[in-house]
């Protein structure tokens, strides 16, 4: 009883939890970072230096009027925000924050495989929500964010697989304890993976300059332009949950997850004081704050150009990447 | 409107053009621009500009109104460049009244229409870059906007409508240090100008997002009525400061960017170039500025004698043309109409956005800069 489900569900409650604290404050935090690169403050009206922003911008979002249009299919449009978040959420339950069970929720063996099928159901979310406003702009930012999520996943998987060939298991857990073993991390082994995944993880996101789906100064504001108070914080949290997950898939499978840098060098063992979990999300905040930087220094890209840097530039490299992969691993 | 009802297109599919409606309320119309796209898929068959949400009727309040109460009126219609506004008005009224100007005035007033092309050209770079994505430079953009307007601030009090000029000079000399702040500024720019490049020119994505997009002939160009960057952009030597000088132009030194292909990169480029120029011509007027009275003699009414004339100048968007009619009797002017270079620029929209993407419509709505104030008066 205690082992199947109230340990579980703790875990399940602080994880939840966690994640939607940590969704909000990466939005102050990208408040934050965007103005120090753009050379201004940022919020510093609540609280000191502005930290409880963070609170008060989920308030406001909660106590906003919430506005279904008239010609909005309204099952739909009502469904489609819980569609985008319920997969970005439940992603967390295969991540693991330490070798310990306590410290996960599950631990499948197919977890890379469960974390690609669920994340690609968050797609559905930003296609119904778009088609469903049964508005223009949205509409063609909808159709713009299937295409790009499709031609990137292929390219993202195809990059995984090249990994699951170095780890030769599925698991999260298994594929840090694989780095481990190799006593290197597989950013190392796999740079053109590490990368490929990186930049794939930018366009699953939608981040810049993959953020064609939400292109403000192009769409109005992207699929969600009909969108308004808690809905539209939905889709918000499922975009900003979304990046923290690619950003604890890349920290686990490069960067060897929860274990201190240089596993094999003895001499920096006292580092295995600091507890795993604080090493993995210090990785997670390292990626989400190049996530941030990027977007403060590029701009977009156009629609066309980034199917064909998908479709001829990542996937055939991604392709190469595997091959070269499984020929190494047959030699050795 | 002019635009078409949406036809079918396709056999096999049975797929429709869609007509999206861009704006008046729209991030990137820079104002309340209106444009109707037709679409075929993302790609834009067809668009209409649809203008007139801020017309103000300007020129026909300014035919009542006093000849000096009109200066005021001018920094309404192009609010980002108010100083190249009044400086157009002003020596046209000069030209009309033969009015001569002291050195000193005109020294002051190329001075103020340089630092009013930086300004501009700030405000463009910042939301041509913004429109493309790339947010950082609109504020880094800003920032040195903010610069030339606390010159223009501490020069005649305002920020936005200078209200800067009279006819036959100017209201005020120049205040004490202004003159070293102005050159502390030139000193302040150069460096930053080398700062949004590095962020741009030599960028892929902005490269890619503006290469071989909104391409324009010199001859296409000229015909549609193009001018300032973007006729320059398309390679034909088109600058009022050199070919009719007006204020202090002729005793300066400065280039005229060309560009090649007559791209959006092209335009983009110019731009950069001419805030370098700008600045050249600065520090040139700062080095020679002459001694004397800024106010030439000009009557107490000011009643221009019977007759027409026609004036343009340069300004940051192109050229600014003013045409007054004056009865010598009333003193306000019989007629009165602007050449203003965003409108006439505007025009080149539904030709340069023509088979191009709907991310490309935003980036050549930044390229041809306009404001809206000024196309619709």
């Amino acid at each position: 009883m205690l082992e199947t489900f109230i340990i579980p569900l703790l875990q399940i409650a602080v994880l939840l939890n966690a994640v939607l604290v940590a969704v909000t404050f990466m939005v102050l935090m990208e408040r934050k970072v965007m103005a120090w690169a753009q050379a201004r403050l940022g919020p510093m009206r609540v609280g000191p230096h502005g930290i409880l922003q963070a609170i008060v911008d989920p308030i406001k979002l909660i106590l906003k009027e919430d506005i279904t249009p008239v010609a909005a299919d309204k099952w739909v449009f009502t469904v489609a925000p819980i569609m985008s978040l319920v997969p970005a959420l439940v992603v967390f339950s295969v991540v693991p924050f330490g070798p310990d069970p306590l410290y996960y929720v599950a631990d499948i063996n197919v977890g890379l495989l469960f974390i690609v099928a669920v994340t690609s159901i968050g797609v559905y979310g930003i296609i119904l929500g778009g088609w469903s406003s049964n508005s223009k702009y949205p509409l063609l930012a909808s159709l713009r964010a299937s295409a790009q999520l499709i031609s990137y996943e292929i390219a993202v998987t195809m990059t995984l697989v090249s990994v699951i060939l170095t780890s030769g298991t599925l698991s999260l857990v298994g594929i840090v304890e694989a780095q481990r073993e190799a006593g290197v991390w597989f950013g190392f082994i796999q740079p053109v993976a590490f990368v490929l995944v990186f930049i794939g993880g930018l366009a699953e996101t939608n981040r810049v300059p993959f953020d064609l789906p939400e292109a403000e100064t192009e769409l109005t504001g992207g699929f969600h332009t009909e969108y308004s108070g808690m809905r539209f914080a939905l889709f918000f949290l499922a975009e900003y949950a979304n990046i923290i997950v690619i950003s604890a898939i890349v920290a686990i499978m490069f960067l060897g997850g929860w274990m201190r840098p240089f596993p094999n060098v003895e001499a920096l063992a006292f580092l295995d004081l600091i507890p795993p979990w604080i090493w993995l999300i210090g990785k997670i905040f390292l990626f989400l704050y190049v996530f941030i930087w990027i977007r403060a220094t590029l701009p977009r890209y156009r629609y066309d150009q980034l199917m064909r840097l998908g479709w001829k530039v990542l996937i055939p490299i991604a392709i190469g990447n595997l091959v070269i992969t499984g020929i190494v691993k047959v030699l050795v | 409107m002019t635009i078409e009802a949406p036809r079918r297109v396709g056999q096999a599919f049975d797929t429709d053009e869609l007509v999206l409606n861009m704006g008046p309320q729209h991030p990137s119309t820079h104002g309340v621009l209106r444009v109707v796209l037709r679409l075929d898929g993302e790609r834009v068959v067809d668009a209409d500009c649809v203008i007139g949400y801020i017309h103000r009727g300007v020129e026909k309040l300014c035919e009542n109104r006093d000849w000096t109460q009109i200066i005021l009126l001018t920094d309404r219609m192009d609010y980002v460049a108010a100083a190249t506004s009044n400086l157009g008005y002003v020596e046209t009224v000069e030209k009309l009244m033969q009015v001569e100007v002291p050195r000193r005035a005109r020294y002051i007033r190329t001075i103020l229409a340089e630092l009013q092309r930086i300004a501009s050209h700030c405000l463009w770079l910042g939301t041509h870059a913004m429109d493309i994505g790339a947010m950082t430079v609109l504020l880094y953009a800003f920032r040195e906007r903010e610069h030339v307007l606390d010159l223009f601030e501490e020069y005649c009090g305002a920020r936005l409508t200078y209200n800067s000029m009279r006819i036959g000079g100017l209201p005020l000399d120049i205040p004490t240090g202004w003159d070293k702040k102005v050159s502390a500024f030139c000193d302040l720019m150069e460096p930053k100008l080398d700062e949004y490049e590095e962020l741009l020119t030599n960028n892929r994505i902005w490269v890619g997002r503006t290469r071989d997009i909104g391409v324009i002939s010199g001859e296409e160009a000229t015909a549609l009525g193009l001018c300032g960057p973007p006729l320059r952009g398309s390679g034909v030597s088109r600058d009022v400061r050199k070919d009719e000088p007006n204020a202090a132009y002729e005793e300066f030194d400065f280039d005229i960017p060309l560009g090649t292909r007559g791209d959006t990169y092209d335009r983009y480029l110019i731009r950069l170039e001419e805030f370098k120029q700008s600045i050249r011509i600065i520090r040139q007027a700062l080095e020679g500025m002459p001694e004397g009275p800024v106010m030439g003699k000009v009557p107490r009414l000011i009643k221009p004698p019977a007759g027409e004339t026609y004036h343009a100048i340069e300004s940051p968007k192109g050229e600014l043309g003013y045409f007054i009619v004056s009865d010598g009797r009333s003193t306000n002017p019989y007629r009165f109409r602007v050449r203003p270079p965003s409108f006439c620029n505007l025009q080149g929209l539904r030709r340069l956005v023509r088979g191009h993407l709907v991310a490309d419509v935003v980036a050549l709505i930044g390229t041809i800069d306009i404001v809206l104030g000024e196309v619709d008066r």
